[in-house]
């Protein structure tokens, strides 16, 4: 497909509210029981949204149900399992909190013990409310993201380096999506972008990141 | 120049685009702030610096205060203690006074409050004002500063029947959320990097406002800058820099902090901590008036090392400030200072004056890594807590009240 042919990007930009749901687990026994009641909307945020709260540049697990496990319940082989998990493989959040209860009950079966954290460490359940708006800028040509992406504020690239993962139908970024519709033109780039793991990063350093890989692609 | 302007020389001008795209949302809107104080403490100094931002991005926004007697802020003080989880006993009369002050501020704020799309209302002292906006237009949030983590029951039972009337509340952390009937948001404190309290200082300035105080410029001091308010533990801070200065016999100790209209206990703790300090020459205890912003800023460019040994804080915006100037701090384990001390990468958490003075004589040996822990906490404060981020958390409550809260929303 020709440059003209492809629609122009849209420029999107959001903003995620945290909101507290009141759910706190002390124990292991007690995750695997919220994890089945709380609002979906609380797995999305745990795995996803907590990168737009404020958070530590140097996160040593990709989801917070895996750190409190490690950090609080002092079971970094549950840590681990939990670790591993893509979000990116699950068709829906459903599915993906099924999969979370499945892993837990399996530990909760080898283990002797029921894990229990100290009091005021307990893990809350928090749901992410994401409020989405249109910029009303668009990019023509791929040349011209080297130039946008470093003026991209923090919540455009989480909408779309990080929640379109959830959008769009080849679970990827919103970046390669579009490029996708040049055909192979961009298939190098795309390689590139492929290769970021948004989940150990801070959206700063993740701009930087991009705005590199498109500046040294586009020579600009 | 605008303020927003100035702010985006810092933060990047991204963010403040981010604020206005917003904020075109909720343009001319009527949104007022009410707490107990205009001076003194973390509240007022965030709505000194929030409302005026909130004007510059087309809000008409408005900040008023409850006034009160002696008795309504003996009875809001010892309300505060108790939803920190210190036990105390209110009087009916106390409670009474409470009430009639909540009535007479509604009587003097009706016209403002009933005509509002968006009211504020920080903290448990004006609380009581909903009971008497039975017809309100707007959406009303509380808006709580406090760690109600471990409330004493019986006080935030009586707190809960004001605060469930409202149509949201928002605290610090979701540790100090509580079962309440509407949405919860979460939304930490900031600081204002442009204000007096965080601009640059040269280092003439620095050593010029430390020489009128008192402190020796060439000696190093430890600092805790807070009211003066037995949870945030200064005689803690004075045994933990008792411990040290055996190993470093040259170390200072500075205590510095003001009070504020609605605290009645601040000059008896005061008075304590200056019996706790008498004898010692190298302890400064700085009893600062209101406007000392420059002061303290000038206190925690010098500091060796910041304390902020809380045992019990709703943020700790001190902790920040230190931050924001490249000193790791060594903080309470406490509240919202676990939020903003990472331990071993912003500074460490302690639990007690040992632990505290363990930290302590940590840095002084390592100056190395008071750069390196400096530069990891000034960056995640320029990230996670300045006053733009707390305003773009504002924007987005304020939309998501009026457009509802479900699933996500595609603003068109």
């Amino acid at each position: 497909m020709g440059k003209s042919e492809v629609h122009p990007f849209i420029v999107k930009d959001c903003a995620l509210i945290q909101i507290a749901t009141g759910y706190k687990a002390q124990s292991l026994k007690d995750l695997k029981e919220y994890m089945g009641a709380v609002d979906i909307d609380c797995v999305y945020y745990h795995f996803w949204g907590s990168l737009m709260a404020p958070a530590f540049e140097e996160p040593e697990f990709n989801n917070d149900f895996a750190s409190w496990v490690y950090k609080e319940l002092h079971d970094p082989l549950l840590a681990e399992r939990l670790a591993v998990i893509d979000p990116c493989d699950y068709d829906d959040l459903e599915e993906l909190r099924q999969e979370l209860i499945d892993i837990i009950e399996a530990r909760m079966d080898e283990l002797e013990y029921m894990p229990v954290a100290k009091y005021d460490k307990q893990f809350h359940f928090i749901r992410g409310f994401l409020v989405v708006f249109d910029t009303y800028k668009r990019i023509e040509d791929p040349a011209h993201l080297a130039f946008e992406v470093p003026k991209m504020s923090a919540g455009s690239l989480f909408y779309h380096f990080i929640d379109a993962r959830r959008r769009t139908p080849d679970r990827v970024d919103d970046f390669r999506a579009w490029l996708y519709g040049f055909g192979d033109e961009y298939k190098p780039l795309c390689d590139k972008l492929a290769g970021i793991d948004p989940f150990f990063t801070t959206l700063t350093d993740l701009r930087e990141t991009l705005a590199k890989i498109f500046r040294e692609y586009f020579g600009a | 120049m605008g303020k927003l302007d100035k702010l985006a020389e810092i933060t990047g001008y991204h963010v403040v685009e981010h604020l206005y795209q917003l904020a075109h949302w909720v343009k001319g809107l009527k949104v007022v702030h009410i707490n107990s104080t205009k001076e003194g403490g973390g509240v007022a100094e965030i709505l000194k610096n929030i409302v005026p931002l909130m004007k510059e991005l087309g809000i008409e926004a408005h900040w008023e205060i409850i006034t009160g007697g002696d008795l309504f802020f003996q009875c809001t003080k010892a309300m505060h203690n108790a939803l920190h989880g210190r036990h105390v006993v209110i009087s009916e009369r106390l409670i009474r006074e409470y009430e009639r002050t909540n009535e007479e501020n509604a009587q003097k704020l009706g016209a403002l409050l009933s005509d509002a799309d968006i009211v504020f209302i920080h903290d448990p002292q004006p609380a009581a004002l909903i009971a008497h906006f039975p017809d309100r237009k707007g959406k009303w949030i509380w808006r709580c500063h406090i760690d109600v983590s471990r409330p004493v029951r019986s006080v935030w039972r009586y707190l809960r029947n004001f605060v469930t009337e409202y149509d949201a509340s928002i605290f610090h952390l979701a540790t100090f959320a509580q079962h309440l009937p509407h949405p919860m948001f979460l939304i930490p404190p900031s600081i204002d990097p442009l204000g007096e309290k965080n601009v640059p200082l040269s280092e003439l300035e620095v050593k010029a406002v430390l020489s009128e105080l008192g402190v020796d410029v060439d000696r190093p001091y430890v600092l805790q800058v807070s009211r003066f308010d037995r949870l945030k533990d200064p005689i803690g801070v004075i045994e933990a820099y008792r411990m040290v200065k055996r190993y470093s016999p040259s170390l200072q100790l500075v205590l510095a902090g003001g009070g504020a209209s609605d605290d009645p206990e601040g000059m008896a703790v005061l008075e304590e901590v200056k019996m706790a300090a008498e004898g010692d020459p190298d302890i400064k205890v700085l009893y600062l008036p209101p406007k000392a912003d420059r002061t303290i800023n000038a206190l925690q460019r010098g500091a060796v090392v910041v304390l902020q040994k809380s045992i019990r804080e709703g943020f700790g915006l001190t902790v920040t400030e230190a931050m924001w100037k490249f000193k790791p701090v060594i903080g309470g384990d406490t509240g919202g200072i676990r939020l903003q001390v990472v331990n071993h990468h912003t500074g460490f958490l302690v639990n007690s004056p040992e632990g505290a003075a363990l930290r302590i004589r940590y840095f002084l040996n390592n100056p190395d890594k008071i750069d390196e822990m400096g530069k990891k906490a000034h960056k995640f404060v320029l990230e996670n807590f300045l006053i733009t981020r707390h305003l773009r958390d504002y924007l987005t409550v304020m939309i998501s009240l009026l457009h509802g809260l479900k699933g996500r929303l595609e603003l068109v």
